[in-house]
């Protein structure tokens, strides 16, 4: 093979790539996200702590009928950069809950309300009973679903805001429910938010859509609990290394000057 | 570069060190005034960049060591522990997981330019040699690393790559199976491999760093290669590695930094998978198992290969023939600037591990398949057939007459070839 004739081989294969992925793909089944604006977007992004309350609400009312959220504690409800309730209403959210403690003295286990030191309750005992209680289907933990999932928060609002009649034709198995959003377009969770679904106190509308924004921005908080104190420290580092490297870049000017005006003394 | 010593020490302590351990003699002779071509580019500053790194990577994994968990059912969310609990622990794994990527960048920046510039070619072929048993030991150390985070790819990509070497079956029924029973410390992926995957992953590191002394001391027998690809003749070709090279290797390295720490802050988890963010589910086989980015190239020439035995051949000898190209290349010309034919098949290479990489990411299947094995036929015939052939076919360009011609020109290197006394700057003295 000639030189010219590999890069132009080489370049055919590349060009020819994008067109064999939709080929292997397939354009019907393939998840339909679409980006949101979100109030935590890079590089100078913070969370809106009221945003963050009414997904809490939103979690707490609905979601967390099914989904556990076990690596979250009742006080990370009340830290700096999340929805920074106050210690008094982190008290009473975590003593709404029945927490199973023990053994006491007698090797008992005993119920008693939750403190702020608490781990989320999770909804079921296992993951047996979880299934047994929903069609075989094991609703997915939610403290990172934020980050495991491509599309991240806007994956979570286009599933939840998803839920459409199957397009004529689609064959949807026993117990299952079309959604746009999800990959192959089926999935076992029903539509569980709609319009007035959670009672809002703050003057948000009650819609599906604000449901669905503020609980993923909630979820992406969860996910992501110290993503404010990192773009702030983010922006202080960048600025530092910016200054450095100016100054290096002239530094660096400097010293090799010197050769260049050896170099021009020794020509002239 | 071999030269005599211009050490002096100073005080009573730095002569009573000196005739017993010359520690400030070294450093003296190898940093502050050791000859150095006048004309390295910026992509000879990869070196101290990927030292930087090693640092990095040690000093923030031996803190994220402190708080990690290497058991089976806690590794995951002692890995969110951190994340959430540990002061700082957000910066420091997000550094250290951002930072194998930045560590991978870099080795391959300064590999494909020891490439180009023929680094390899007598007399620096234990320095070559050296660079890719440390490429070799950091991508085992890579590999064991983000098998430690024990997600849903962590988990799935030890279970593909550990099961490779049951391939070994087909050479001796039973060794394969044996092999990789061994390897797991039981009869699937599970506790002890995680135990021993992280014991390892703390060891490599520090051999790492044993080779980067080997690799460095290798390097200041014969000096730098430099872009021209010429010998240093005069110390006129030369400047001394402080403050030319350290000025610069710094200026290189703050806007490396700067990069890295944008990727830290602002998109951590760009270069990773989503799915390394679900508990490893020994029951649940995620739809496509892919590799991190740094290892795709690899895993194309791996599937790209119909048979199992022959794709793990593939895969060894893909990094294994890099140890052989100071005998593969030919060509008495060390700098690709001055061979005409030879600067085509180069950048196809490159095009190549481009299109590998890709392809790694992508199911083996149709098309990808087709050009998976193309492009894997082409790495081999790079080596195998291009490097020998083309270096005896070709007529290279003339070369300069020295590494200061090459900078200035002839005219105004033959002036500075006959520099007065009075006009000598201090540091050629030194």
């Amino acid at each position: 093979m000639t030189p010219r004739l590999s890069l132009a081989a080489a370049l055919l294969a590349l060009s020819a790539l994008p067109s064999a992925a939709e080929d292997a793909g397939g354009t019907s089944h393939a998840p339909e996200i679409v980006p949101q604006d979100w109030s935590f977007a890079p590089p100078f992004g913070t969370f809106d702590n009221a945003q963050l309350q009414r997904g809490f609400q939103v979690y707490k009312d609905v979601c967390a009928q099914c989904h556990s959220m076990r690596l979250l504690s009742y006080r990370n409800l009340g830290e700096p950069g999340g929805p920074q309730f106050s210690p008094k209403a982190v008290e009473v959210l975590a003593s709404q809950v029945q927490i199973t403690d023990g053994p006491d003295e007698k090797g008992e286990m005993f119920q008693r309300p939750g403190r702020p030191s608490d781990r989320f309750r999770s909804p079921f005992a296992n993951e047996q009973q979880a299934r047994a209680l929903n069609n075989g289907a094991l609703p997915p933990d939610l403290s990172v679903m934020a980050k495991a999932r491509p599309g991240g928060a806007d994956y979570i609002y286009a599933l939840l805001t998803g839920y459409h009649p199957p397009p004529e034709g689609f064959e949807l198995a026993q117990g299952m429910h079309y959604n746009t959003a999800f990959p192959g377009h089926q999935i076992a969770m029903p539509p569980v938010l709609s319009d007035n679904a959670v009672a809002y106190t703050d003057g948000t509308e009650r819609t599906l859509e604000n449901y669905a924004r503020d609980v993923s921005a909630f979820l992406m908080w969860a996910a992501e609990p110290k993503l404010e104190q990192r773009h702030k420290t983010g922006a202080r580092v960048m600025i530092f290394l910016l200054v450095f490297a100016v100054i290096m870049f002239l530094a660096k000017r400097r010293v090799w000057a010197k050769l260049h005006h050896r170099d021009a003394s020794h020509a002239a | 570069m071999a030269h005599p010593s211009t050490y002096q020490p100073n005080s009573g302590i730095a002569r009573w060190l000196d005739s017993r351990l010359p520690i400030p003699r070294l450093m003296h002779d190898q940093f502050l005034v050791f000859p150095t071509p006048r004309n390295l580019n910026y992509w000879w500053t990869f070196g101290g960049i990927l030292t930087f790194m090693l640092v990095v990577q040690i000093a923030t994994g031996v803190v994220l060591a402190m708080h990690f968990i290497p058991a089976e059912d806690r590794a995951f969310d002692s890995v969110e522990k951190i994340m959430r609990d540990v002061n700082w622990g957000w910066l420091l794994r997000y550094s250290h997981a951002v930072g194998a990527s930045m560590f991978f960048v870099a080795a391959y920046i300064h590999t494909f330019r020891g490439l180009y510039y023929g680094s390899y070619k007598a007399p620096r072929e234990v320095l070559w040699i050296l660079g890719v048993l440390i490429l070799l030991l950091m991508i085992a150390t890579a590999f064991m690393g983000y098998s430690l985070v024990w997600g849903q790819m962590s988990f799935w990509a030890v279970t593909v790559i550990t099961n490779l070497f049951s391939s070994l079956d087909a050479v001796i029924p039973g060794l394969g199976t044996s092999l990789v029973e061994w390897i797991w410390g039981g009869f699937a992926v599970g506790g002890p491999t995680l135990n021993r995957l992280y014991a390892l992953h703390y060891l490599l590191p520090f051999i790492i760093a044993g080779v980067v002394i080997l690799h460095i001391w290798a390097l200041h027998i014969p000096g730098n290669n430099n872009p021209a690809g010429i010998e240093v003749k005069t110390v006129k070709d030369t400047v001394p590695f402080h403050p030319y090279y350290t000025i610069k290797d710094g200026f290189a390295l703050v806007v490396f930094i700067l990069v890295f720490a944008g990727l830290v802050f602002y998109s951590p988890n760009f270069l990773g998978h989503p799915d390394n963010y679900i508990p490893a589910n020994p029951l649940q086989t995620p739809p496509h198992i892919v590799p991190e980015w740094y290892f795709l190239p690899f895993y194309a020439i791996l599937r790209a290969i119909p048979d199992k035995l022959f794709g793990v051949i593939g895969l060894i000898a893909s990094i294994g023939i890099l140890f052989f190209v100071p005998w593969l290349d030919t060509s008495k010309v060390r700098s690709t600037s001055y061979r005409p034919i030879y600067k085509w098949f180069f950048w196809a290479f490159v095009v190549t591990c481009f299109a590998l990489g890709y392809l790694g990411a992508q199911p083996p299947e149709g098309w990808y398949l087709v050009f998976g094995r193309l492009f894997t036929f082409y790495y081999f015939a790079f080596f195998l057939l291009v490097m020998p052939v083309v270096g005896w076919i070709e007529r290279p360009l003339r070369l300069p007459g020295s590494i200061t011609e090459s900078v200035l020109g002839p005219q105004k290197a033959k002036a500075a070839r006959s520099p007065s006394p009075a006009q000598r700057m201090p540091e050629e003295v030194a």
